[in-house]
């Protein structure tokens, strides 16, 4: 019986190890592509592995990666090809740093519009709470196509296309971080809440001092959903600015690989890692409350 | 007392209800409006939107309106690219059954007590969580007719792998392959995974004293159990596979060998052709196929999910 229960896991876990080996796969094949020389990928060599001219190159020049000309991923740092601002760091470096700020400023404004109207929905008694609440649930079902358009109009009569704000804008509002805080708000004890009031406390202070402290585990879901969602975004930057730049990486690696004919693998796949790699660290970093946070937006939902 | 309330309210609402009037509630009422009406943002300025009635919708059902300088229209059937691009999106949706099935199978072999379960489940969700366009070029260079990993490991076991992305038959699929590698592991596994974790765990016991097996018991208990999460996660799949499905296709094919899906082909009207009211009327067409879907689910779930 023991045994057969011990076969049983062993298994599993091995089912589980393959399952894991060819989800990760892809990962670790741009890894390795990253990491060879534009003409190593045409080599005759067995090309699932590492490869011996990569250990070679190392062992003859342990600063090869470092070479703007050899490393690729110096030589995405090198590239340059911005001629409109003048202003600000150019070229890669620039889809960089316009990536990790729009999904810094993104990420703020979604947090705090959304905690203080969820805050609002939970906890507040005001004239119209059940109706603005409904407005906000009903259009959660509205696909972006359908507001895409106006969103658009709208910013160009502002004549704020092609500007950074038309960027993030349109992303700080969201029905969904509205909803998902409601939910967490509304399971904070009504005592708590009571008592605070009792000492005195404004409704700001119960929002700042207690609604927000409680529920750092739905904060920080939110966060992560938006940090992750605004670094990768792509349709609305599209649409929004033709300036490269504004480009973040995804517009950024579209232009990448676009102006070949024959594509530079290794280089792409550095371009790839780079944009991939901070999403993974920020998931694995925040994941256990991320896992909560989809359980409260669906679940309860 | 009532005003100070609203005050108060209104303090905590103002920034997030700005923005959701401006950013969603007005363009809902204003692409509704400009679904009906002809209006190029490139050339004419906003006041030049024009009211052209249902043009735009007989437009993208197959039936082209001309108007000739003394006023008679006349109709005729034009190439029905919007279909086409409705027939593409559903046909890469036909892999959301083996998606779900996928993730299903997936939570329950993560759903034990044993060392190193977390390690796995952050793994399966990896490609789920990273999917963007550093994926799709990865997944482009996976695809690589002569030197991706793909047809390197079909060559190994003796098959030609195809031109993926290159191919009427293939690119479907290729897009497919990649979007069931960026969803099995993700969202939906989480969802089986709390669903199964809110079984009973008596339920199993009394089954396996009944002298089911395992296969017996995920057919005839886990599954039953699961219904509410399977309707949740079909509706939503459903949802975000008719809306969804831009990026891919725009960088990895471009939209050629049969991958334009609803949303690119949208896009290209609105932003590339300027047919900013044809590409509302579009977006319309899909929202209110949506909504269809969501309802009769809807209906289907009241009756078949009983407690």
């Amino acid at each position: 019986m023991r045994s057969q229960f011990n076969r049983s896991r062993l298994v599993v876990f091995g089912l589980l190890l393959v399952l894991a080996a060819s989800m990760l796969f892809p990962f670790y094949w741009m890894a390795i592509t990253s990491l060879k020389g534009k003409a190593d990928v045409f080599s005759t060599e067995p090309k699932l592995l590492p490869g011996r001219q990569l250990a070679e190159r190392v062992v003859d020049d342990p600063r090869w990666f470092f070479h703007s000309e050899t490393g690729n991923y110096s030589q995405l740092l090198a590239w340059q090809r911005l001629v409109e601002s003048g202003r600000g760091p150019r070229g890669f470096s620039r889809f960089v740093l316009n990536t990790v700020f729009f999904a810094l400023a993104i990420t703020l404004g979604q947090v705090i519009t959304s905690s203080l109207a969820a805050f609002a929905f939970a906890r507040l008694r005001f004239p119209g709470r059940k109706q603005i609440f409904f407005s906000y649930l009903a259009t959660l079902m509205i696909p972006a196509t359908v507001t895409m358009i106006p969103s658009y109009i709208l910013l160009r009569e502002l004549g704020w296309v092609n500007t950074y704000q038309a960027v993030i804008l349109p992303s700080v509002f969201t029905a969904y971080g509205t909803f998902m805080l409601r939910q967490f708000f509304l399971t904070i004890p009504r005592e708590i809440e009571d008592a605070a009031r009792i000492d005195g406390c404004s409704p700001l202070g119960l929002y700042w001092r207690i609604a927000l402290p409680l529920s750092t585990p739905a904060l920080a879901a939110l966060s992560i959903v938006a940090f992750v969602g605004s670094w990768r975004t792509f349709m609305w930057p599209l649409i929004v600015s033709s300036s490269e730049d504004l480009f973040n990486l995804p517009l950024g690696l579209t232009l990448f690989r676009g102006m070949y004919t024959d594509p530079d693998w290794p280089l792409l796949m550095a371009g790839s890692m780079v944009m991939t790699l901070p999403m993974i660290l920020v998931f694995v970093a925040g994941q256990r409350y991320f896992v909560e946070g989809i359980r409260l937006g669906a679940v309860k939902g | 007392m009532r005003s100070r309330a609203l005050g108060i309210a209104a303090l905590f609402l103002l920034p997030n209800l700005l923005g959701f009037l401006a950013f969603t509630l007005f363009p809902v009422v204003a692409s509704f409006a400009l679904s009906f009406c002809r209006w190029d943002p490139v050339a004419e300025a906003v006041s030049a939107i024009e009211p052209v009635g249902l043009r735009n919708y007989l437009d993208l059902l197959g039936f082209h309106g001309r108007t000739d300088p003394g006023g008679q229209t006349s109709w005729v059937a034009n190439t029905p690219r919007f279909w086409e691009s409705l027939y593409n999106t559903v046909f890469m949706m036909l892999a959301i059954p083996f998606n779900m099935a996928a993730s299903l199978l997936l939570a329950v072999l993560l759903n034990r007590k044993m060392r190193g379960m977390a390690i796995f489940r952050t793994a399966f969700f990896l490609p789920s969580i990273t999917a963007g366009v550093g994926t799709m070029l990865l997944w482009m260079w996976m695809f690589n007719k002569d030197l991706g990993s793909i047809n390197q490991v079909l060559a190994w076991v003796g098959i030609q792998g195809p031109d993926w992305l290159q191919s009427y038959f293939w690119a479907k699929p290729a897009l497919m392959l990649m979007a069931s590698w960026a969803s099995i592991g993700g969202v939906n596994m989480i969802l089986y995974l709390a669903g199964l974790q809110q079984i009973p765990r008596e339920l199993h016991e009394a089954a396996a004293l009944d002298g089911a097996g395992r296969w017996r018991q995920l057919r005839h208990v886990t599954v039953p159990m699961l219904m509410p999460v399977t309707f949740f996660i079909f509706i939503i799949s459903i949802i975000s596979g008719l809306e969804g499905g831009f990026d891919a296709p725009f960088v990895m094919t471009g939209g050629s060998f049969g991958t334009t899906t609803v949303s690119l082909y949208l896009y290209r009207q609105g932003f590339e052709f300027f047919r900013m009211g044809y590409a509302s009327a579009v977006a319309w067409v899909l929202f209110l196929i949506v909504f269809l879907l969501t309802m009769i689910n809807w209906r289907l779930a009241e009756k078949r999910v009983e407690y």
